[in-house]
C-alpha cells in the first residue's frame, strides 16, 4: 500500500508541476506585459499560443493516450470556431453581457465539435487499423469547403440560407449577413484575452490529466497497449475509443472558439491541413502521451517562427534545425541518458546542499 | 450439479482447413483440466472459440448451463470466462497495479463525471480497487513490483501478472494458454503450486493448455488430447498419458 501511495504522490507531483509551469509562465508574461516591455508582436501571439496549446493537448489525448492517429484536428477546431462565432454573432443583441455570451459560445463550440467527433467516430473507430487518420484527413478538408459555400443571413423573418451568393438570401432591409461563404464571419467582437486562454488551458489540462488517472482513462490506455487483451477482460473497445475521441474533438472545439473570438474576420481557409499537421508536430516533438511536453512544444514552435522573422530567408531553415534538435533531445536514447545524468547530478547536488 | 463447461460438437473451418472438428468437452465445477496435443493441433483455436474471438461454424458451448455462442469477447468475459495468452499480452506501458485494476473494470464502476472531477465517489472506489488489486498481486508475489511498468517485469512475473489480471475479472472459468512456456524447472514447480492455490482459493475451474508434461501430469486431473483438430483421447490424466495413440501422436511411430 505504501508503494501505491508513493506512486500516486509521484503522479500528483508531476501533474502539479505541469499546472505550475502554466501558471508561472502566465504570471511572467503578465508582468512583462504590464511593465510595457513586451513587443507588440509577442503580445499579439499570446492568445494564438493558448489556442495551439489547447489544440496540442486535445490531439495528444487521441494520439498519445488512445493510440489513434487524427490528421484532421483543424477540422474540429474549425467546427468549434464557426459554431461559437455564429452563436456570438446571432446573440450579440440578446445577451449583452459579453463574458456570459463568450462562455456560452465556448460551450457551444465544444459541443458542436464533440458531436462531429462522435459522428465520425461511430463508424470509423469500429475498424482496426489506421482508418481514422484517413477519414479525419478527409473530414478536415470537407468541412472547410462546406463552410465556404454557405451563406447564412438573419433578419426579422428568421434565418435565410443559400449556397449561391449573398443576394439570393432574399433578406428584408434589416437583414444581416452572418456567414458570408469564403469571406466567413466578419465583424466579430474580440473577446479572447490571454487570461481566458490560460484558464482554458488549465481546464483542458484538468480534464485530460484527471481522465488519464481514472477508470475510464485506464481502459483507454489498456486498449492502446493491447486491444485483444483489453477485450478479453471485458472492456468495451468502441465505447472507450469513442469517449477519448469525442472529448478530444470537443477540446479542439474549445481551441477553435478561443481562436475565433480573437479575430474580427474568421475564414475557413485558415483551418487547413497545415494546421492539423502543425498540431501533430507539437504532439510528436513534445513526446507522445506527454502533456507537459505538448505544452512546451506548442509554445516554442508558435513563438519561434515569429521570433526568427529578422532572419527573413533563413527563417524556415532555422525552424527545421530546431525541429530536428528537439526530436533528438526528446527521443534519442543517448540524449535521454545524458539528460537523466544531468538532472541526477543537479538534484544530487541540491540535495547535498540541503543537508 | 451441472458441468461448468459443456462443449458439444464444436467445429470451425478457415477456408478449406478444418481447424477444430466435432470437439466434445465436459469440465466439472472446480476441476483442473488439461488440453494437450502436438503443435498445430488446434488448442489455442479452442480457446479462441471459447472466448468469442472466433465464431464457431457449428456446435454449442454452455457455460454453467448458459449458451455463450454468438456473444462477443467482452460479453463472454462478463459471463465469467477469463484467459491468458500464449504470447504474453500485458498493457505494457501501464504500471503493474493498473494492469490488475484494468481487470477490475467491470466490478468497480463510477461515472465519467467522477472520472473527470475526481469526486469523493472516485476516491472511495479507487481505494477499494487499489486494495483488491494489491490483494491479488500478493497472491502472485507481485506486490513489491506494483509500481513497475509491466514491460519491465521479468518474463516469469509477466506470466503471473497475466493470471492475476485474468482473475481480477472474477471468472468462473480460467483459461491458461501455456502458462509455463519459457519457465525454468524451478519456476514451473512454483507455478504448479500457484495454480493449485488459485483453484482452491478463488474457487475457479481451470482449463489449461500446456506442453510441459511434468506440469500436466502433476496438476491436471483430467485431460483431452487434440490432434489435427480432433479429439484423440480423453479421460483421467494417468490413463490418457498411457494411451498408445497419444504416445504415437507425440513421439511418432
Amino acid at each position: 500500500m505504501e508503494k501505491i501511495e508513493k506512486m500516486k504522490q509521484k503522479n500528483l507531483k508531476s501533474n502539479l508541476i505541469t499546472y505550475a509551469i502554466v501558471i508561472i509562465a502566465f504570471a511572467i508574461m503578465q508582468v512583462w506585459q504590464i511593465s510595457g516591455n513586451l513587443s507588440s508582436l509577442l503580445s499579439g501571439l499570446l492568445v494564438p499560443i493558448c489556442v495551439y496549446v489547447i489544440l496540442a493537448l486535445s490531439l495528444n489525448l487521441v494520439v498519445g493516450i488512445s493510440g489513434e492517429l487524427s490528421l484532421g484536428h483543424a477540422g474540429f477546431m474549425c467546427v468549434g470556431a464557426f459554431a461559437s462565432a455564429f452563436f456570438s454573432k446571432c446573440t450579440a443583441g440578446i445577451i449583452t453581457w459579453m463574458p456570459l455570451r463568450f462562455f456560452l459560445a465556448i460551450l457551444i463550440g465544444a459541443a458542436a465539435a464533440g458531436v462531429f467527433g462522435l459522428l465520425i467516430g461511430i463508424p470509423v473507430l469500429r475498424l482496426r487499423g489506421d482508418y481514422l487518420a484517413i477519414v479525419t484527413l478527409a473530414f478536415g478538408e470537407i468541412i472547410k469547403n462546406v463552410i465556404n459555400v454557405f451563406y447564412i443571413g438573419l433578419d426579422s423573418n428568421g434565418f435565410h440560407v443559400s449556397m449561391k451568393d449573398q443576394f439570393s438570401l432574399n433578406m428584408e432591409a434589416d437583414g444581416q449577413i452572418i456567414l458570408g461563404g469564403p469571406q466567413g464571419i466578419t465583424g466579430n467582437e474580440k473577446c479572447s484575452t490571454f487570461l481566458v486562454g490560460v484558464i482554458l488551458i488549465l481546464i483542458t489540462l484538468f480534464i485530460v490529466l484527471n481522465l488519464i488517472n481514472s477508470r475510464d482513462g485506464r481502459a483507454i490506455m489498456a486498449i492502446r497497449d493491447n486491444r485483444i487483451a483489453a477485450e478479453s477482460i471485458g472492456i468495451n473497445i468502441t465505447k472507450y475509443k469513442l469517449m477519448a475521441f469525442t472529448i478530444s474533438a470537443a477540446l479542439a472545439g474549445v481551441a477553435g472558439a478561443l481562436y475565433s473570438h480573437n479575430l474580427s474576420t474568421l475564414q475557413a481557409s485558415k483551418f487547413n491541413f497545415n494546421t492539423s499537421i502543425l498540431a501533430l508536430v507539437f504532439v510528436v516533438l513534445g513526446g507522445i502521451g506527454n502533456m507537459r511536453g505538448s505544452i512546451i512544444a506548442a509554445v516554442i514552435l508558435t513563438v519561434l517562427p515569429e521570433m526568427l522573422r529578422f532572419l527573413s530567408d533563413y527563417r524556415m531553415l532555422i525552424y527545421a534545425i530546431v525541429l530536428i534538435a528537439m526530436m533528438l533531445i526528446n527521443w534519442s536514447p543517448k540524449a535521454l541518458e545524458w539528460r537523466e545524468r544531468l538532472l541526477d547530478r543537479f538534484f544530487h547536488k541540491s540535495a547535498k546542499e540541503g543537508e | 450439479m451441472s458441468a461448468m463447461l459443456e462443449v458439444k460438437n464444436l467445429g470451425i473451418s478457415f477456408g478449406g482447413l478444418r481447424a477444430v472438428n466435432a470437439l466434445d468437452l465436459t469440465i466439472e465445477k472446480g476441476a483442473l483440466y488439461g488440453l494437450i496435443g502436438p503443435n498445430g493441433a488446434g488448442k489455442t483455436t479452442v480457446f479462441n472459440l471459447l472466448t468469442g474471438v472466433y465464431k464457431p461454424s457449428e456446435g454449442s458451448i454452455l457455460l454453467d448451463g448458459e449458451s455463450i455462442i454468438g456473444k462477443s469477447t467482452e460479453e463472454i468475459c462478463k459471463c465469467g470466462i477469463a484467459r491468458t495468452f500464449q504470447n504474453i499480452r500485458l498493457f505494457k506501458d501501464l504500471p503493474v497495479l493498473d494492469n490488475v485494476k484494468a481487470g477490475l473494470h467491470n466490478e468497480f464502476k463510477y461515472s465519467l463525471f467522477s472520472s473527470i472531477f475526481h469526486t469523493p465517489t472516485y476516491r472511495k472506489v479507487e481505494k477499494e480497487m487499489d486494495e483488491k488489486a494489491l490483494d491479488l498481486l500478493k497472491v502472485f508475489d507481485l506486490d513489491d513490483a506494483a509500481d513497475y511498468k509491466a514491460s519491465n517485469l521479468p518474463y516469469g512475473k509477466q506470466r503471473k501478472l497475466e493470471i492475476a489480471r485474468a482473475l481480477a475479472t472474477d471468472p468462473k472459468l480460467l483459461l491458461l494458454d501455456e502458462p509455463a512456456a519459457g519457465m525454468n524447472p524451478n519456476e514451473t514447480k512454483e507455478l504448479m503450486d500457484t495454480i493449485h492455490f488459485v483453484r482452491d482459493h478463488f474457487g475457479v475451474t481451470i482449463l489449461l493448455i500446456e506442453h510441459d508434461m511434468k506440469l500436466v501430469a502433476g496438476i491436471c486431473e483430467e485431460l483431452t488430447v487434440l490432434n489435427f483438430g480432433e479429439v484423440l483421447s480423453h479421460g483421467k490424466t494417468a490413463t490418457v498419458l498411457q494411451d498408445p495413440q497419444v504416445i504415437t501422436a507425440y513421439l511418432g511411430e
